[in-house]
C-alpha cells in the first residue's frame, strides 16, 4: 500500500477550529479502557443539481452538508454517533456515546493525532470543480441536451435532462494513527426521453458521468451521445414484442449489463456477510464458483470512475482485489472491523455514504476480465435465447443467493440472428450458480458509463461495473409470454 | 446553533429585502438511536443528530432552492444571496409558485404523531427488546441456527415551515421500531426473511415475543423451497407484497408522472383502471398514523382523498405545481426535500379491505402462487410493464403446498389492477402503504 505523503490544507482544522491536541482528547475520551479502536470522520460535502423538462430548466438546487461521526469497536461491537454540530463540545458527547457499547477487555492507547495528509496518488485531479462553474452553463448544457434528444425523432414527446455534482472532502482521523483528507468530486448527465405513438407510450434513458469536472460530460461530446441514445431507445421500444418467459440462453452485451456481476457475486462477497455466514457464498474460498473463463476483479483504483477512490472512509488506500481467478474464489471484500475479525487483509473497501453513517465492506468498479471471443461469434452461438444490452437495476437475497436484474434494452435470437426488441424483462438466478453457466467470453470488455448507485442497508455509495459480452446457459427470463 | 421562528421569519424577511417575490423555508430536525444485538450479544449502537434549513426562492416565475446543515449567520446569510442569484437565471415558469393564500389554515389538528420519550426506556432496555425479539425468532426452531440480528430503533424529528404568504406552521413525530431477521439452515442451504413492527407511540408495538416468533415462522416456511415450471396461473399476494403493489400505484398516480406523460394513468380520470370493489385512499389525518402531518411540503393541510373508488380512478396524487400543470387543485401531498422543490408522495396510502379472510382466497385456488416477497426493479410505471423475481409458496388444491423461489412473475400494471378478483379482510397497517391479501388472475410465473 502506498504512502501517505502530501500534507493538506488543513480544510478542517481551520474551518472549525479542532486541532490535533483537541482531537487526541476525543479520541482518548473514546478509547477509554476498553475500546480496541476508535475514528473520527469529519465530512464537509457541496452538491448542486439542475434539471430540465418541457424543455425549461425548471429546478436548480444546491445544498451543504458537514458532520462528525464518531465511532469505537471492542471486538465485534460497534458504538457510532454522529452530529451535524462540529464543536469539540458534541464530539465529546459522541465519544460517550459511542463508546457506551464498550465492554470489551481490550486497552489501547491512540496515537497522536499528527498533520493530515493527502494520499499519495490522485485518481481523480480536477482543475475546476462542476460546481465552481456559473449555473447558466449547465442550464445551456441541459437545453443542448433537449435539442438533440428532440431531433432525434418526432416521436419523442418529453425530455428530462438532469445535471447533478458534488464535491466531497473528509478526513479520518484513527486511533491506529491514520489522518487522512481526501477530496472526492462527483459529475453525472442523466437523459430520459418519452416516447409516444398513437397512445403507445414508452421510455428510454442514458447517462454517464464520473469523478471529475464538468468537462467529462462535455469532452468528446458525451452528452451528446447520452441523448441520442435515450431517445433511440425510447423510439426502439414503441416496436417492443412481449418478452418471453422460461429458461433460456442468454448473452449479455459489454458494460452496464456488468451489473449481474455487483448482484449475483459482488454482493454476496462483501466480508460482513461472510464474517456472519450469512452469504451464499460463506467458506467457499478456493472453491470453484464460476467457470474457467470467469476472472472477475473489484478495483478502486481506476483514474477518474465513479466507484473508484483514492481512500476508503477509514483511510485505506484503494486497491484492485482479485475476486474470483479463472473460476476460483479468491477473496472477500473487506473495511477494518470485518478485516480484523476474520484476520484477512484490509482491500480498502470501507465505505460510508457519509458522516452519518459507519463504514461496511462496499464494491467500488466491479467488472470481469475480457475473454478470447468475438463478440459477434457468441451471438452467433445461440440458437434461441436472448441480447440484452442495458439494464436498469438489480438486487440480490444475500442468504440464498437468489439475484434479479431487469433489462432495458433487450432482443431475441433466433437461429443466431438478433432479431426483434422485446419489452423489459427481469432475469432471475443463483449467485453462487450463475457464472459456473458462463460458456463464452469476449475480447471486448467495457465499463459502464458512470450512473451506478448501490444501496446497501440504506446507505448508497457511487459504484462502477463492467462486462465483456458473455454467454450464460440457461437462465430464467421474466417475460410474459410463455 | 439552533433556529427558531424568529429566524426562519429572518431570512425571508431578507430574501424579500434583497429582491425575492416570494420564499418558503423548512427547517426539519432529528434524532435517531439504534440498538442492534446479534446471536445474543450487542453488535451495533448508534445515536444520530441531524438539522438542516431548506430555502426555496422565487423572482416572479424563477425559482431555485437550497439546504444546509451549517446554521451560523454567515452561512445563512450567504445562503439567500446564492438562491437568489440562482433562481433568476432558472426559466421563467408560468406555473411555478407558491401555493393560493386562501389555501392554507392556520387552525391545524393535533394528529397525535409524537409522544414524550417513555422514562424507563433506558439504553439496556433497548438492548433487552432486541435481544428479546431475536431469542423469540431464534429458539422457535433449531433449524434457525444463525441470524441477521434484530434491532431497536428510535427516533423523533421536528418540522418547522414558513413562507412569505405568512404561513407558520411546526409539528413534530416519534417512531419506535422492533425488528428481527432470523436465518434457518437446512441441508447446506440458508433462508433469511424477518419480521417488524413500527409505531408512533411505543407502548402500541408489537410484543418482542410476537416479533420473533412471525419472523421465525415466515423464515422456516422457506427451507426447500424450488423452482416452477414456467406457466399462467393465479397469484395471490400476501399483505405486504400488496401494499408494494398498492405503492407503485401511488407512483402512477403522481401529479408528476400523469402531466409529464410518463404514467400509464395519463388521461384515465374517471376510468375504470381497476376492479369493481377495489378502493384506494390516501389519508394524511389518520391519529398517529406513520405518513400523517398536519400539514404538506408546502404548508397546506392534509387531507383525505378518494383515489380509486370501485374501480374508477377518482383523483391524481397532487401537490400545488403539478395541479396547475393539469388544471386541478393540489391534494395536499407535497414533500420536500430541504434542497429540492416540492414533490408528491403519498402520506398514508391504502387499499380498503374486502370481505374474504386470507385462507378463503387461497382455498379457491386450484393450483397457484402464494407470493411472499418481490425483489429487482422491474416496473414500468410509464407502459405498466411489471416483471419481477418472486418468492412465495405454491398453491395446490386450495392449500399451502411447498415453497417456491428463484421464479419471476410478470404482467402489465393496467390489466393486474383490473385483475384483482378477491380482496381479503386482513387489512393491517404496518407501514404508511398498506393493503390486505389479493388475488391477481392470469400472470405468467417463469421458472423452468
Amino acid at each position: 500500500m502506498s504512502a501517505l505523503s502530501e500534507p493538506s490544507d488543513d480544510f478542517f482544522a481551520s474551518r472549525y477550529a479542532l486541532f490535533g491536541t483537541d482531537l487526541d482528547r476525543v479520541l482518548t475520551r473514546v478509547l477509554g479502557r476498553s475500546v480496541d479502536y476508535a475514528d473520527l470522520y469529519f465530512e464537509y460535502t457541496e452538491s448542486e443539481s439542475a434539471s430540465l423538462e418541457e424543455s425549461m430548466v425548471k429546478r436548480a438546487s444546491k445544498s451543504v452538508s458537514q458532520g462528525v461521526g464518531v465511532r469505537a469497536t471492542a471486538g465485534e461491537k460497534t458504538g457510532y454517533a454522529y452530529s451535524d454540530d462540529i464543536t469539540i463540545e458534541r464530539l465529546a458527547d459522541a465519544a460517550s456515546a459511542a463508546r457506551a457499547i464498550a465492554e470489551g477487555t481490550g486497552s489501547v492507547v491512540p496515537a497522536r493525532v499528527g498533520p493530515a495528509r493527502r494520499p499519495s496518488r490522485d485518481l481523480y485531479p480536477v482543475e475546476r470543480y462542476a460546481g465552481e462553474i456559473p449555473l447558466s452553463e449547465k442550464i445551456d448544457l441541459l437545453a443542448e441536451v433537449d435539442r438533440i434528444a428532440r431531433a432525434v425523432d418526432p416521436r419523442i414527446r418529453n425530455v428530462i435532462a438532469s445535471f447533478s455534482c458534488s464535491k466531497k472532502r473528509f478526513l479520518v482521523v484513527t486511533s491506529e494513527g491514520v489522518v487522512v483528507e481526501d477530496t472526492q468530486p462527483l459529475v453525472r448527465l442523466n437523459v430520459a426521453c418519452i416516447a409516444e405513438e398513437e397512445g403507445n407510450r414508452q421510455s428510454g434513458s442514458y447517462g454517464g458521468g464520473g469523478r471529475a469536472g464538468l468537462d467529462f460530460v462535455l469532452g468528446d461530446r458525451r452528452f451528446e451521445f447520452y441523448a441520442r441514445e435515450a431517445a433511440r431507445q425510447a423510439v426502439l421500444n414503441l416496436s417492443a414484442v412481449d418478452a418471453p418467459a422460461g429458461t433460456m440462453d442468454v448473452v449479455l452485451g459489454p458494460g452496464w449489463p456488468g451489473i449481474l456481476l455487483h448482484e449475483a457475486v459482488g454482493h454476496g462477497l462483501e466480508g460482513d456477510f461472510n464474517r456472519k455466514g450469512t452469504s451464499a457464498f460463506s467458506g467457499r474460498v478456493g472453491q470453484k464458483v464460476a467457470s474457467d473463463l470467469c476472472t472477475v476483479v473489484d478495483d478502486g483504483t481506476m483514474p477518474g470512475r465513479r466507484g473508484s477512490i483514492n481512500v476508503d472512509d477509514e483511510g485505506t488506500p484503494s486497491s484492485r482485489t482479485v475476486l474470483i481467478e479463472k473460476g476460483v474464489l479468491r477473496t472477500y471484500l473487506q473495511d477494518r472491523l470485518n478485516a480484523r475479525l476474520m484476520k484477512m487483509p484490509l482491500t480498502g473497501n470501507g465505505r460510508r455514504e457519509s458522516y452519518g453513517n459507519h463504514p461496511m465492506p462496499r464494491m467500488t468498479n466491479t467488472f470481469m476480465l475480457a475473454g478470447d471471443d468475438d463478440p459477434a461469434e457468441i451471438v452467433r452461438s445461440v440458437n434461441k435465447g436472448l441480447y440484452a444490452v442495458a439494464f436498469g437495476g438489480g438486487q440480490v437475497d444475500i442468504t440464498n443467493g437468489k439475484f434479479v436484474f431487469s433489462a432495458s434494452e433487450a432482443y431475441l435470437i433466433e437461429n443466431g440472428r438478433v432479431t426483434a426488441p422485446v419489452k423489459g424483462a427481469t432475469l432471475i438466478g443463483n449467485g453462487p450458480d450463475v457464472l459456473t453457466r458462463v460458456s463464452r467470453v469476449g475480447n471486448d470488455l467495457k465499463l459502464d458509463a458512470g450512473i451506478g448507485t448501490c444501496g446497501k442497508d440504506g446507505q448508497s455509495v457511487p459504484v462502477g461495473v463492467g462486462l465483456p459480452t458473455v454467454r450464460i446457459d440457461g437462465m430464467t427470463v421474466g417475460g410474459t409470454r410463455p | 446553533m439552533t433556529f427558531d421562528m424568529n429566524r426562519a421569519h429572518d431570512l425571508l424577511a431578507r430574501a424579500k429585502r434583497l429582491g425575492a417575490s416570494a420564499a418558503d423555508l423548512l427547517f426539519a430536525e432529528g434524532e435517531a438511536f439504534t440498538a442492534s444485538v446479534r446471536l445474543g450479544q450487542v453488535e451495533k449502537i448508534k445515536d444520530a443528530r441531524e438539522k438542516v434549513v431548506g430555502l426555496r426562492i422565487f423572482v416572479g416565475r424563477r425559482q431555485a432552492m437550497s439546504a444546509t446543515s451549517d446554521l451560523t449567520e454567515a452561512s445563512l446569510d450567504g445562503l439567500v444571496g446564492d438562491t437568489l442569484a440562482r433562481a433568476r437565471v432558472t426559466a421563467d415558469d408560468p406555473d411555478a409558485g407558491l401555493p393560493e393564500r386562501e389555501d392554507f389554515r392556520l387552525d391545524l389538528p393535533d394528529l397525535g404523531l409524537w409522544e414524550p420519550e417513555p422514562v424507563d426506556l433506558t439504553l439496556d432496555r433497548r438492548i433487552d427488546l432486541a435481544r428479546e425479539t431475536e431469542a423469540a425468532a431464534l429458539s422457535a426452531d433449531p433449524r434457525l441456527s444463525n441470524s441477521d440480528g434484530a434491532e431497536f430503533e428510535s427516533s423523533s424529528s421536528s418540522i418547522l415551515f414558513a413562507n412569505s404568504h405568512g404561513f407558520r406552521g411546526e409539528y413534530a413525530g416519534t417512531a419506535y421500531g422492533l425488528s428481527a431477521a432470523p436465518i434457518a439452515v437446512e441441508n447446506g442451504a440458508m433462508q433469511r426473511d424477518h419480521w417488524y413492527s413500527v409505531k408512533r407511540r411505543f407502548a402500541l408495538l408489537d410484543s418482542p415475543d410476537s416479533i420473533g416468533k412471525e419472523a421465525a415462522r415466515r423464515t422456516l416456511r422457506r427451507l426447500g423451497a424450488r423452482r416452477i415450471k414456467t406457466q399462467r396461473v393465479p397469484v395471490v399476494f400476501d399483505p405486504e407484497v400488496s401494499a408494494g403493489l398498492i405503492g407503485q400505484l401511488a407512483g402512477a398516480a403522481s401529479g408528476y408522472a400523469i402531466y409529464k406523460g410518463a404514467s400509464f394513468l395519463v388521461d384515465r380520470l374517471g376510468e375504470e383502471i381497476a376492479a369493481p370493489g377495489v378502493t384506494i385512499v390516501d389519508d394524511g389525518t389518520i391519529p398517529a398514523g406513520l405518513g400523517s402531518k398536519p400539514f404538506d411540503g408546502e404548508g397546506l393541510p392534509a387531507r383525505r382523498t378518494v383515489v380509486v373508488e370501485n374501480g374508477v380512478l377518482k383523483s391524481y396524487l397532487l401537490d400545488t405545481y403539478s395541479a396547475r400543470k393539469l388544471s386541478l387543485r393540489s391534494t395536499g401531498n407535497a414533500t420536500r426535500g430541504p434542497a429540492d422543490a416540492p414533490t408528491v408522495s403519498p402520506t398514508n396510502f391504502f387499499l380498503e379491505a374486502g370481505a374474504v379472510s386470507p385462507e378463503e382466497i387461497i382455498r379457491e385456488i386450484q393450483e397457484g402462487l402464494y407470493v411472499t416477497e418481490l425483489i429487482g426493479f422491474g416496473v414500468n410505471l410509464v407502459n405498466g410493464d411489471y416483471s419481477r423475481g418472486a418468492a412465495g409458496l405454491w398453491i395446490s388444491g386450495g392449500e399451502l403446498a411447498f415453497p417456491v423461489e428463484e421464479v419471476t412473475i410478470a404482467g402489465n400494471l393496467k390489466e393486474m389492477f383490473k385483475s384483482i378478483g378477491r380482496i381479503g379482510s386482513d387489512l393491517v397497517f404496518r407501514g404508511r402503504i398498506a393493503a390486505p391479501t389479493i388475488r391477481i388472475d392470469g400472470m405468467t410465473v417463469a421458472g423452468l
